[in-house]
């Protein structure tokens, strides 16, 4: 881990933002009639399952059961041809997405191309009525012209900076923390956040 | 942890975590031909040949469907419509087809050696799809995918691989990867279709069927390849069904949860009898679909990543040393 970590985020920061994301995501589509929530894995997908679980909370019961996948984009990636083949991880979505209000969830929103690859791998399963994005953080710097719908916060980073995303489920803590790139991934077209 | 090679061109170059990586790449992609969309755009803009210098239905079809599922541009070359027919050699062959840029060739063919030959000269990614009786490395990672899928572990499985060992390519790939894995692989022919010193690879040996298979987890039957047996390798078919095959009243010898594996195509009453290729052991059809995701990896493994630039320096000398040689 690199020594000049800069904590942005910890456990009850990160669960605050969730806490609103959830809340915002009810408001905003009137409760949770035909919602599902897709993560984009690794931590993208943890996200889904706490979001998922805080707006079962928030709805005491009623609506409750929402549906959550993973939804891995690797293989609609853009950059396959130009960069080593990075490893495939969590496909699974078990459930009908024709006509339902998709909700994709990622850690960071950078560049904003694992989302183009994501709604992209989202349509050869079907025919959403709505797509929406909630992120943790929107780090900036986007080379298309994408924006999350639900944001935990703004963290505005030069492209010499990484930010990373650690929750208990996958790396045993909870926090994010800005870091110095490393070997170019927290640059532009690096293939860490996207 | 990535593949770091040009070319697949057999099991023995690979070491246990690039099995591994193989394997659970293998695994994500039997999830693309589950859906309705059985595609994906990887490898658009890619383009695979298949030059297959023997008859082959699923392997070629295998290798031609991944990268179609995958996006890339399949052709299939037919030696008996090519310019072979006409006297070109394997190196022209290549070569040409090399000029016109493809991404990754696949090749089959008789000869053992020839895909690491044709490696040397080439850009493109070369796959081995079986070279003489030497390796057919994407068979053996389909085996030991669906057996790992069913039984859960590679490690200390017994295999037992029966059949036309001294000819198989099939039988050499699996008895090296399912021994890097830690499984304990025997082999089981007549004594003349035992290579000498097979046991050099890490399996036993053995001649008695029933012996072999009692405490068996898996059994690969191999195909008894008639158009051999004009060399007289065993007396006749039937004493070979009778001694070797496996039926139902043989299977009772082994244990009852053991697994049926055949790389096909089979000769059904020969080396393996109709109820037991159908039965509930036989995992046939599953190594078909494990093939799929298999070459699917392969491809994604091998053709991530920017191509080498155009032409490659080493050819040059390659070619001069060659034609010297001819003119002397």
């Amino acid at each position: 881990m690199a020594k000049n970590k800069k904590t942005v985020m910890d456990g009850k920061a990160i669960e605050r933002a969730l806490a609103r994301v959830s809340h915002e995501i009810l408001e905003r589509n009137g409760g949770t009639e035909g919602l599902v929530i897709l993560g984009i894995p690794t931590r993208g997908w943890h996200l889904a399952g706490r979001i998922k679980a805080k707006i079962e909370e928030i709805e005491g019961g009623e609506g409750g059961g929402v549906p959550v996948g993973a939804l891995d984009a690797t293989l609609y990636r853009d950059d396959i041809a130009i960069k080593e083949a990075p490893p495939l991880k969590k496909m699974d979505i078990p459930f009908s997405i024709d006509g339902k209000l998709v909700v994709m969830v990622d850690d960071v929103l950078f560049t904003g191309r694992t989302i183009r690859a994501a709604m992209n791998a989202l349509m050869d399963f079907g025919r959403p009525m709505v797509i929406q994005l909630a992120v943790l953080v929107d780090r900036g710097h986007r080379e298309i012209p994408i924006k999350a719908d639900y944001v935990g916060k703004n963290i505005p980073t030069s492209l010499g900076e990484g930010v990373k995303v650690h929750l208990e489920e996958e790396d045993g803590m909870n926090e994010v923390v800005v870091t110095p790139a490393e070997g170019g991934k927290g640059g532009r077209g690096g293939r860490g956040q996207g | 942890m990535k593949l770091e090679k040009k070319d697949l061109l057999g099991i023995e170059e690979l070491t246990k975590e690039e099995i591994e990586l193989i394997l659970s790449t293998a695994e994500s992609f039997k999830e693309v031909s589950e859906r309705d969309i059985k595609k994906v755009p990887t490898l658009r803009g890619k383009t695979v040949i298949n030059l297959f210098y023997e008859p082959s239905t699923r392997t070629r079809t295998s290798f031609e469907i991944a990268a179609k599922r995958m996006s890339a541009d399949a052709i299939n070359i037919s030696v008996a419509a090519s310019s072979v027919k006409k006297g070109e050699t394997l190196k022209d062959t290549a070569l040409n087809l090399e000029a016109m840029r493809p991404d990754c060739i696949v090749i089959r063919h008789p000869v053992a050696g020839t895909p690491a030959m044709l490696a040397g000269y080439l850009d493109s990614a070369v796959i081995n799809a079986g070279d003489g009786a030497h390796e057919h490395p994407s068979q053996a990672l389909l085996d030991i995918l669906t057996v790992r899928e069913k039984l859960g572990r590679i490690e200390g499985v017994k295999l037992v691989i029966a059949g036309d060992i001294l000819h198989s390519r099939v039988a050499r790939s699996n008895i090296i990867g399912f021994t890097k894995l830690g499984a304990e692989v025997r082999v089981c022919s007549p004594p003349t279709m035992m290579p000498p010193g097979i046991e050099a690879l890490g399996c036993k040996a053995f001649t008695d069927m029933d012996e072999a298979i009692k405490d068996a987890d898996v059994i690969m039957m191999l195909r008894i390849q008639l158009e051999r047996q004009k060399s007289a390798f065993f007396p006749s078919v039937r004493e070979y069904s009778r001694l070797y095959g496996l039926n139902a009243t043989r299977l009772k010898k082994a244990p009852k949860d053991v697994i049926i594996l055949h790389p096909g195509p089979m000769n059904r009453g020969v080396e393996i009898s109709p109820e037991v290729a159908d039965g509930p052991w036989s995992l046939i059809l599953d190594q078909v679909t494990n093939g799929l995701a298999v070459r699917m990896a392969l491809f994604y493994l091998l053709l991530g990543g920017p191509k080498p630039n155009y032409p490659r320096e080493r050819r040059k000398p390659d070619r001069v040393s060659f034609d010297e040689g001819d003119a002397a």
